[in-house]
């Protein structure tokens, strides 16, 4: 018997869901009701046995972000001739969408992202245990050593749950960092010290000081023959 | 007080009937005879000298005193930038280019007062060794169809009766008056305008969701943070002929229903912000802008928004971040903008060019407008041709113009004798197209078949002088450097391309690296979050793809056919042609180069830096790149 889920609080039998905004879809092969306004993420994750979809920058008390893109899936719109990917953590059901969470290409593409994620961070214990489920072994990169991987998670609880903002993601591409807004030396007042960041953080990046605060990730630009390459270039041109 | 006022009054159109009695007055204190000379004053030309040029002609009819008989107009970019600056004397049409402020007294007295042509300011067909004398002849403009682009060598965009002059506002005059929104979405939808900023999607439909979506505040949103390298057309139409796009804009917003519009322009670009904001103060003065339009009652207020100079905030999303206040980082999607955008209102965003386009659909008929153009892009186009290309310079062309005509017709081919290798269109995110597709018509589908894209319109030309490898490089690197680091893929993907491709150039890369970086551009076209990572991986596919043998070149043989790539090459004086000059000797910065006079020279390769310099100084052919 399907079942309906209202705001992943309650569950009831869809025949006693009269009224209430039920959108049908197939996931991996298995048609389930779920209520709609939520994500194919939300909605699977409340699915137990449904779905295989990693995610690592998602979190259920914050706003979905979709910067890791573990969480990506296969979709089709029309039934299942077109498929396209799309990050589970922000694609709304749809009536009749089609879902599916681990094909080959799927899994490609999470190997791909976590070979990148696992060269960035090589001794994360969370990105060694995607590693092995997706069969990366050793990343084709110069290895960094960073335990940051950027998911905001950290940001986004400042921010959405405690209000605080007091720290925030700075810089671009790969030199973006968290640190305190503007790159103040030091963290303001703004931060009470709620451990929030530390909490959920999926890497254990962040750590509380001494003084109650949390100590933020440093970015080592482990980009060390990059660098060597750019010093020459400019010495050779100035 | 009292005076301003009335001044302020007698100007305001408050109907259609009164902004045709104001043309109407306009062109009536014309005198179509009076000699205008028009000198382009484009950021292009800015940088050749042109303000000198002005000046010179501004002291030159003081002090004739011609103010009556001469008329002196500093308008937008021409296109011809390449033979910048340049003027053109009406109402013939008289073209000289590459003046100089010396030029200026011998063009009053000779070719203003005495009809007279200076040969030396002609420009020269490269071709045919002629001199052209009129400007519709120079084979440049003479096979483009400048639509849009048409009005900006005419007009002063300081001064809005210009552009009514030439007919502007009457479009948003029939929009408001005499036709309703659905109908004027209809004529959007059946001209087959397609957006201009990159993305092709149908600007109708784009506009129709707009409309259909829920929210009692709703805006519109000029999109002109133009970031791609060696593109500046919407730059040079916001500077030229801003009107056209504050029109285009009521218009779209009449149509949809929204009330507050942002420019989102480049700080990078002082005089197309300057020029947006007088056209927004004049428009608002004449009635055009603001509350009850044309007395139509409808109200709308255009606000410009400085972009920070970050290339991602050309996105859509990331753009309407900025717009927030936030960063400017994009977001899914999946709900398009024009149902949830700025501040989670409807919001329709369309390029400088898209909304350029509007007012002449308006105008002359989505029946028109659809003549022009193949099956699936309509209209023209407007392409900044540059790199290794003997007319530099802004040019709209009909959709469907073979790449060839392009680049040899218009653009006049390659420089000393060199020849062609391919052809970069679409900004960063586009592909190299090579020479055997040179007759691929261009428009928005066949780009893409090809591996590149329409993009924004720029398109470089590279000539047998080009590593290709060392271009992709060029290009990840600058998207590295650019992409805002949100998403796995882009952020890290992007380093690693950067990475392999530095490697290869350095003669260090590894069969392997190839597959690696096929693996990449997977994931970014499939796994990155906003279109620009997932178009950013183009450069290395379309390489890869058509010029093979040259990544396999630097990988097993160690060498860069085109000479580029500075570790693989050595620079060497070969003894039989070197004369002994010293001119290298003394050209090298590090010393590297010994000999006596009429002694032939050595390089000492411990001590060389691969600069060039040697080369280029040598008169003799003496020095060999390898």
């Amino acid at each position: 018997m399907p079942k309906v889920w209202i705001n992943g609080e309650t569950c009831i039998n869809v025949q006693d869901a009269e009224g209430v905004n039920v959108v049908h879809l197939t996931v991996d092969d298995k048609e389930i009701a779920v209520s709609g306004g939520q994500t194919i993420l939300e909605a699977v994750e409340r699915m137990p046995g449904i779905g295989n979809i990693p995610a690592l920058c998602h979190h259920p008390a914050v706003k979905p972000y979709g910067a890791c893109r573990i969480c990506t899936v296969e979709v089709s719109e029309d039934g299942g001739s077109k498929f396209k990917f799309v990050a589970a953590c922000l694609y709304p059901v749809k009536e009749g969408l089609v879902v599916k969470t681990n094909t080959e290409r799927v899994r490609k593409l999470r190997k791909g992202i976590i070979e990148l994620l696992l060269a960035r961070c090589p001794n994360v214990k969370r990105i060694q245990e995607l590693a092995e489920e997706y069969g990366v072994e050793k990343p084709r990169f110069i290895l960094g050593d960073q335990d940051c991987i950027l998911c905001g998670l950290c940001v986004r609880a400042c921010q959405e749950i405690m209000g605080k903002s007091a720290i925030s993601l700075v810089n671009r591409g790969i030199y973006r960092e968290v640190a305190a807004p503007f790159y103040a030396y030091e963290l303001t007042e703004d931060c009470i010290g709620c451990g929030d960041c530390a909490f959920v953080c999926p890497t254990g990046a962040i750590e509380m000081g001494p003084d109650g605060k949390p100590i933020l990730p440093k970015v080592k630009i482990p980009y060390a023959e990059i660098e060597a390459m750019m010093k020459k270039e400019t010495v050779a041109t100035s | 007080m009292v005076e301003q006022v009335r001044k302020l009054l007698e100007k305001r159109a408050g109907s259609a009937a009164e902004l045709e009695n104001l043309r109407q007055s306009i062109l009536d204190k014309r005198d179509t005879n009076r000699a205008c000379i028009s000198v382009c004053g484009g950021t292009g030309c800015r940088a050749s000298g042109a303000e000198a040029v002005v000046d010179a002609f501004l002291d030159e009819i003081e002090r004739r005193e011609l103010q009556i008989q001469v008329e002196l107009k500093e308008t937008g970019c021409h296109g011809f930038c390449e033979r910048g600056p340049v003027v053109v004397i009406r109402p013939k049409n008289i073209f000289y280019q590459r003046v100089k402020p010396e030029d200026i007294p011998e063009i009053i007295s000779e070719t203003v007062l005495g009809g007279k042509i200076i040969e030396r300011l002609l420009y020269v067909d490269p071709v045919t060794n002629e001199k052209i004398v009129y400007e519709p002849d120079v084979p440049f403009y003479k096979r483009q169809t400048r639509t849009v682009f048409g009005a900006n060598g005419e007009i002063d965009p300081t001064n809005i009766e210009d552009y009514i002059a030439v007919g502007g506002y009457s479009a948003l005059s029939k929009a408001l008056l005499q036709m309703s929104p659905d109908k004027i979405i209809e004529e959007v939808k059946k001209s087959g305008l397609r957006g201009r900023g990159g993305g092709g999607f149908p600007t109708g439909r784009k506009w129709q969701s707009c409309r259909d979506a829920e929210g009692k505040i709703k805006y519109v949103i000029c999109n002109a943070d133009e970031g791609d390298p060696g593109a500046y057309q919407d730059r040079s139409l916001l500077e030229g002929n801003p009107h056209s796009v504050i029109e285009g804009m009521i218009i779209g917003a009449y149509a949809t229903g929204s009330q507050r519009g942002y420019i989102y322009v480049r700080n990078e670009y002082p005089l197309a912000v300057s020029h947006a904001r007088i056209a927004i103060e004049q428009a608002v003065d004449y009635g055009l802008l603001g509350e009850n339009i044309l007395g139509s009652g409808f109200n709308f207020t255009i606000t410009i928004n400085k972009g920070g100079g970050a290339f991602v905030c050309g996105e859509s999303s990331a753009l309407m971040a900025s717009l927030e206040g936030k960063i400017g980082e994009p977001r899914a999607k999946y709900v398009h903008m024009s149902e949830k955008g700025l501040w989670d209102s409807p919001s329709l965003l369309n390029n400088v060019k898209t909304w350029a386009n509007v007012p002449l659909i308006i105008n002359k008929g989505a029946e028109w407008y659809s003549r022009v153009g193949t099956a699936g892009s309509k209209g023209t186009m407007i392409f900044s041709l540059v790199g290794k290309i003997n007319n530099t310079g802004l040019v709209e062309v009909p959709m469907g113009i073979t790449l060839r005509e392009m680049i040899y017709d218009i653009g006049g081919g390659i420089p000393n004798g060199k020849k062609f290798k391919a052809v970069q269109t679409g900004g960063p995110s586009g592909g190299c197209i090579p020479e055997k597709y040179l007759d691929t018509p261009v428009d928005f589908d066949e780009l893409t078949k090809l591996g590149s894209m329409m993009g924004s319109g720029g398109m470089i030309v590279m000539d047998e002088d080009t590593c290709m490898v060392d271009v992709a490089r060029y290009f990840i690197e600058f998207l590295k450097g650019e992409s805002c680091g949100k998403c796995t893929p882009c952020r890290e993907g992007l380093n690693r391309m950067s990475e392999i491709l530095g490697r290869i150039t350095q003669g260090k890369g590894k069969r392997e690296d190839l597959d690696t970086l096929e693996d990449l551009a997977g994931i970014l076209s499939g796994g990155a979050l906003c279109a620009l990572g997932q178009t950013a991986a183009n450069p290395v596919l379309s390489t890869l793809h058509y010029f093979r043998d040259e990544y396999l070149a630097h990988i097993d043989e160690k060498r860069c056919l085109a000479g580029v790539c500075r570790e693989l090459i050595q620079y060497s004086i070969d003894p039989e042609k070197c004369e002994g000059c010293l001119r290298c000797l003394r050209g090298c910065p590090t010393g590297a180069i010994s000999g006596e006079k009429r002694q032939p020279h050595t390089i000492n390769q411990d001590m060389c830096i691969k600069c060039g310099a040697c080369y280029d100084v040598c008169k003799f052919n003496a020095v060999v790149k390898r």
